[in-house]
């Protein structure tokens, strides 16, 4: 649901939503690129070993991902005796987001085999992503990449763990509160500041290269 | 002045920690700078995001960022030192492998082929230690930087010919730039080789990238370089993350080496915004940290 909350870009059209996860077709269907959102709830941390393991060996998590929102990471966490507060025996100490791109070509099962709606990481992503998102529903949200201290403040705890042999790089389950706000960069209608970003820069290599005496 | 080993461990170790958690006084004005100048909403607002980070790590006493990277030792043994090469190498590595699990950190670091962590930030040749020598009398330098994927995986090398000529090195760097796009966390620094044989004009790239803001290319022609491509690549727009803006790059940085009558080489390698390192340097009063 937007609420009245200044947009960073100051785009008077432009909504914030406050997200529970998991969401609905419906509710991540609305998100439109420039939008910004705030997540609560649960958050899956997955990496390339994670998805190499889970899409090209086979490897079956017991997590339910369904509505659910992943980001692209590896976190620094601590070993501790399970407790309370740490009941998959991992205190975090430093949890950020790694370049997305990489991870292009498991968008698409991780949608229609688990469900997934929401990609949250750094960089964006690509053609089959954004089709992926379109035909399925799902959006990417841009999480400021490099600034782990600060997204470390975002993550109340490590829930839980899977296939946590391929620690660090492990199915991580955080529990998370007022994580962002977080631009969305992808959307289901096919939009993609990426794109945008990457036909525009493409636009203004001529004249740079003019500036720099190169001739064509 | 004779070197103690289980120092230089500690100081290994000691350094890997720093260095992930302070950034340099060069790279924070450097973001005072471009903050200053930026023009882009977006743009404005991710740059924020990042001086906010500086401020909270230094805060709640965390790493910047959650890569720990490949760990670069580079050691500079300056006249009159008595060391044994040999244990200072295993020095450094036994110190990286205590602050990996000591502190702890994330090992980023695995076998190649089998893809093993052995959770030290150690393997095959690394940590990843280079060998030099100054003239300072009585002083050993040893500098670390935890070198990060995403600036990493983007790196580049043309063997280009001397019948393109300059222009081959200007459009290989604006090329460059524009197929790394966001995946270097821009705002970056870009390091530029120039000359040399392959692994040399990498090898100048990787050092061009480490080398602090406001410092210039030694040779008058690889500066004059460095000013253009600086105010070239901030006109192409990827901005910060690579979301638009003029902050792309804090700068363009160029080492040189002589090269081959047939040879135009020219290699790119780029430090994202956390733009880290740090150094520890020995003399006879003992051992002070720095950058």
């Amino acid at each position: 649901m937007p609420t009245e909350a200044a947009h960073p870009k100051g785009f008077d059209d432009m909504a914030h939503y406050e997200l529970t996860t998991p969401v609905t077709e419906e509710q991540v269907r609305k998100l439109r690129v420039n939008d910004t959102v705030t997540l609560h709830g649960t958050l899956f941390g997955i990496r390339d070993a994670t998805q190499i393991h889970m899409f090209d060996r086979g490897r079956a998590t017991r997590f339910d991902l369904h509505g659910h929102a992943v980001i692209h990471t590896a976190p620094n966490v601590r070993k501790v005796a399970p407790d309370g507060a740490h009941p998959a025996g991992y205190a975090p100490v430093c949890i950020g987001t790694t370049t997305s791109d990489r991870m292009e070509r498991f968008t698409r099962p991780l949608m229609t085999q688990n469900g997934v709606r929401i990609i949250i990481g750094k960089g964006g992503m690509r053609e089959g992503t954004a089709a992926a998102f379109k035909d399925i529903g799902g959006a990417y949200l841009a999480i400021v990449g490099g600034t782990a201290a600060l997204e470390t403040t975002w993550i109340e705890q490590i829930e839980d763990v899977d296939l946590d042999d391929l620690n660090p790089e492990s199915l991580w389950k955080f529990r998370i509160r007022n994580f962002g706000p977080l631009l969305v960069g992808m959307d289901s209608h096919g939009g993609s500041l990426y794109e945008k970003i990457r036909l525009d820069t493409q636009a203004r290599r001529a004249q740079v290269l003019a500036s720099l005496g190169v001739k064509p | 002045m004779k070197i103690d080993l289980q120092a230089v461990e500690d100081a290994a170790k000691e350094l890997y920690i720093r260095a992930l958690k302070v950034l340099p006084p060069d790279i924070k004005a450097g973001f005072a700078r471009i903050d200053k100048s930026e023009t882009d909403a977006t743009a404005k607002s991710i740059l924020g995001t990042m001086i906010t980070n500086i401020k909270v790590a230094e805060d709640t006493d965390n790493l910047l960022c959650q890569d720990t990277g490949i760990p670069i030792y580079n050691v500079s043994i300056g006249r009159g030192l008595e060391v044994d090469g040999h244990a200072l190498m295993a020095a450094i590595r036994a110190g990286c492998a205590r602050a990996t699990r000591e502190y702890p950190l994330r090992s980023s670091v695995v076998h190649p082929i089998t893809r093993k962590n052995e959770h030290t930030s150690c393997g095959a040749e690394v940590p990843v230690i280079h060998i030099d020598y100054s003239d300072k009398p009585d002083t050993l330098e040893i500098e670390m930087v935890p070198k990060g994927s995403g600036s990493e995986n983007n790196s580049f090398l043309k063997m280009a010919i001397p019948a393109e000529g300059i222009d081959a090195i200007k459009t290989f760097v604006v090329d460059c730039v524009l197929a790394a796009g966001g995946k270097t966390c821009p705002p970056t620094i870009v390091g530029v080789g120039v000359g040399g044989t392959s692994d040399l004009c990498v090898a100048l790239a990787k050092r061009a990238a480490t080398r602090p803001l406001g410092s210039v290319c030694g040779d008058a022609e690889g500066a004059k370089l460095e000013t253009q491509l600086t105010a070239a690549i901030n006109q192409l727009g990827v901005g910060p993350q690579g979301l638009g803006g003029d902050s792309t790059a804090f700068a363009v940085h160029i080492e040189i080496a002589a090269t081959h009558i047939t040879m135009n080489p020219v290699a790119v390698n780029m430090q994202c915004h956390s733009a880290r390192r740090a150094r520890a340097t020995f003399t006879p009063a003992g051992v002070a940290y720095g950058f």
